[in-house]
């Protein structure tokens, strides 16, 4: 049923845009219709493959380092009254910094190629990982911390048995948002300045006026983009099986 | 045996000028309590005293300010109001959650022998079809049932039990009654309720605690006033008569405190 509702809506979308392109009778190289952008994804099969792959890894890459980092903090911040007095008002000011204006100075410092988009895509979700986690291990409920206080549980049990499987649906909030902005951290990036990756290729093209593969290059990012959330979204759901759901969002009804 | 609580059994927790403040509320200054051994002990008393408060302390989850003195001679195990099964663990990994949490400890039996047992129990308690259930699957005295076996594996001399019963229908806090009543025998258990039916169904010595700063009242020793054991039949005249004494007793411990507490102390504390 979804499949059908998506593939409905998609071909009425496409339609409308062709529909315009073509009354309009706007030049390809402001707007190429849906068709042409299908022939450029087509014809140059190899080309955008090979920059996709390479913003892939940059997401992935990034994701993996941004996760860790995040979690990392927010365990931190949680075992350590030190940690939190001194690094929470860090993390936060942080935050006040624009992530994109120092795209370019990650550039000049790591260079054009993938290291200073993976710095960039995980920079842009290490705050939402940090603090949602952060936020689920604190909110645990003081109850059962009591209860595994008088079973003699140690720091640690509390930590990986009771506090942590706690944050879970939390932290879940802070991946689907970190699944959803690490695309943009690493398109930034190369941007800004890049040897290759989708990114990269949209400007290249955009700057010889081939439209079409710029098109295409955006959507195999949304693609991407697409796969990576319903991926990560796909774990969490196996991982919290227990977590209830009182609104149906479920992507097979 | 412990019937006979005038002569001198051993106390498993002595408690002595016991002083706690909460808020800038003095909950109770130069408190005494002491748990025989072997013996369940109820309290009651108005919502708000210091009752959780009190059982805390000895649980070693609340600070106690000086010159407060407490002798516990064993670990205790704690069953709270909410069941607090942690919703990630099937029935089974809740019952045996201590032993999960303590990991591998020297002379402790292996979790694989604990799960056996846990398994006697829980099936004892008609949950042997429920074991790999999740609690969101189950109802609320299902809940409470895993609480108690949870409760009672951990296998302590001490047992600290806070409203345990209270969030259940009448029908099944009377069918838990039998359950806890049967196997708490011989440990010492320090029991708070609200319900003085369950304190004489439950109880060897009833406490009442009153006013602000609170103070605990002489022990009503039901062990000698009722005949039969625990859990007790709530139909006996005898012990009918004895909740009506009770009833009375409380009402005029809610109407100490009323008078002596000056600020609404609720917040949760009962």
């Amino acid at each position: 049923m979804t499949a059908l509702r998506l593939i409905v809506t998609l071909s009425g979308l496409l339609l409308l845009w062709q529909t315009v392109v073509w009354l309009g009778d706007v030049p390809a190289f402001i707007l190429p219709g849906p068709y042409a952008v299908a022939v450029a994804l087509i014809d140059r099969w190899q080309l955008l493959l090979m920059h996709g792959a390479i913003t892939a890894l940059e997401i992935l890459a990034g994701m993996a380092l941004g996760v860790a980092l995040g979690m990392a903090s927010g365990a931190l911040l949680v075992q350590f009254a030190t940690a939190r007095r001194w690094l929470l008002p860090l993390l936060i000011a942080s935050q006040a910094v624009p992530v994109f204006a120092i795209a370019p100075l990650l550039v000049l410092w790591l260079g054009y190629g993938v290291a200073s988009k993976i710095a960039m895509a995980s920079l842009v979700i290490f705050f939402p990982v940090a603090i949602s986690f952060f936020d689920g291990l604190r909110r645990t409920d003081p109850a059962w911390l009591d209860l595994a206080r008088t079973m003699g549980a140690s720091r640690t049990a509390l930590m990986m048995q009771v506090r942590l499987p706690a944050a879970l649906p939390s932290l879940a909030s802070g991946l689907r948002v970190a699944a959803a902005v690490a695309p943009i951290g690493a398109v930034i990036g190369e941007w800004v300045g890049a040897a290759g990756g989708l990114g990269y290729l949209m400007t290249l093209s955009l700057a010889r006026g081939q439209t079409a593969v710029a098109f295409a290059a955006l959507a195999l990012l949304t693609a991407l983009g697409l796969i990576l959330y319903f991926a990560i979204d796909a774990l969490l759901r196996a991982l919290i099986p227990w977590q209830a759901d009182s609104v149906a969002t479920d992507h097979r009804s | 045996m412990s019937s006979d609580p005038s002569s001198q059994t051993t106390n498993t927790v002595t408690l002595s000028q016991a002083r706690l403040v909460y808020d800038g509320v003095v909950l109770f200054d130069g408190l005494e309590l002491a748990l025989p051994q072997g013996q369940i002990t109820c309290l009651l008393g108005p919502s708000g005293v210091g009752k959780t408060t009190l059982l805390r302390l000895i649980a070693g989850l609340a600070t106690p300010e000086p010159p407060t003195k407490i002798a516990t001679h064993d670990d205790a195990s704690y069953m709270a109001q909410q069941d607090l099964l942690l919703p990630w663990l099937n029935v089974m990994e809740n019952t045996v959650l201590g032993y999960r949490l303590r990991g591998k400890v020297r002379g402790a039996l292996d979790l694989d022998e604990m799960r056996q047992h846990a398994a006697t129990l829980l099936s004892q308690f008609g949950l042997g079809s429920a074991l790999h259930q999740l609690p969101a699957t189950l109802s609320g005295g299902m809940r409470q049932r895993v609480a108690l076996a949870r409760t009672l594996l951990e296998d302590r001399k001490l047992i600290l039990m806070d409203e345990p019963f209270s969030q259940l229908d009448a029908i099944t806090r009377l069918e838990l009654q039998d359950l806890a009543g049967s196997r708490l025998k011989g440990r010492t258990v320090l029991l708070i309720t609200h319900d003085p039916l369950e304190a004489l169904r439950l109880g060897d010595r009833i406490l009442i605690m009153a006013g602000r700063p609170a103070t605990l009242g002489a022990p009503i020793d039901v062990a000698n006033s009722l005949a039969g054991d625990t859990p007790r039949d709530p139909s006996d005249p005898a012990l009918l008569a004895l909740q009506a004494e009770l009833i009375k007793r409380l009402r005029a411990a809610h109407a100490a405190t009323r008078d002596t507490a000056t600020r609404d102390t609720a917040r949760g504390m009962t």
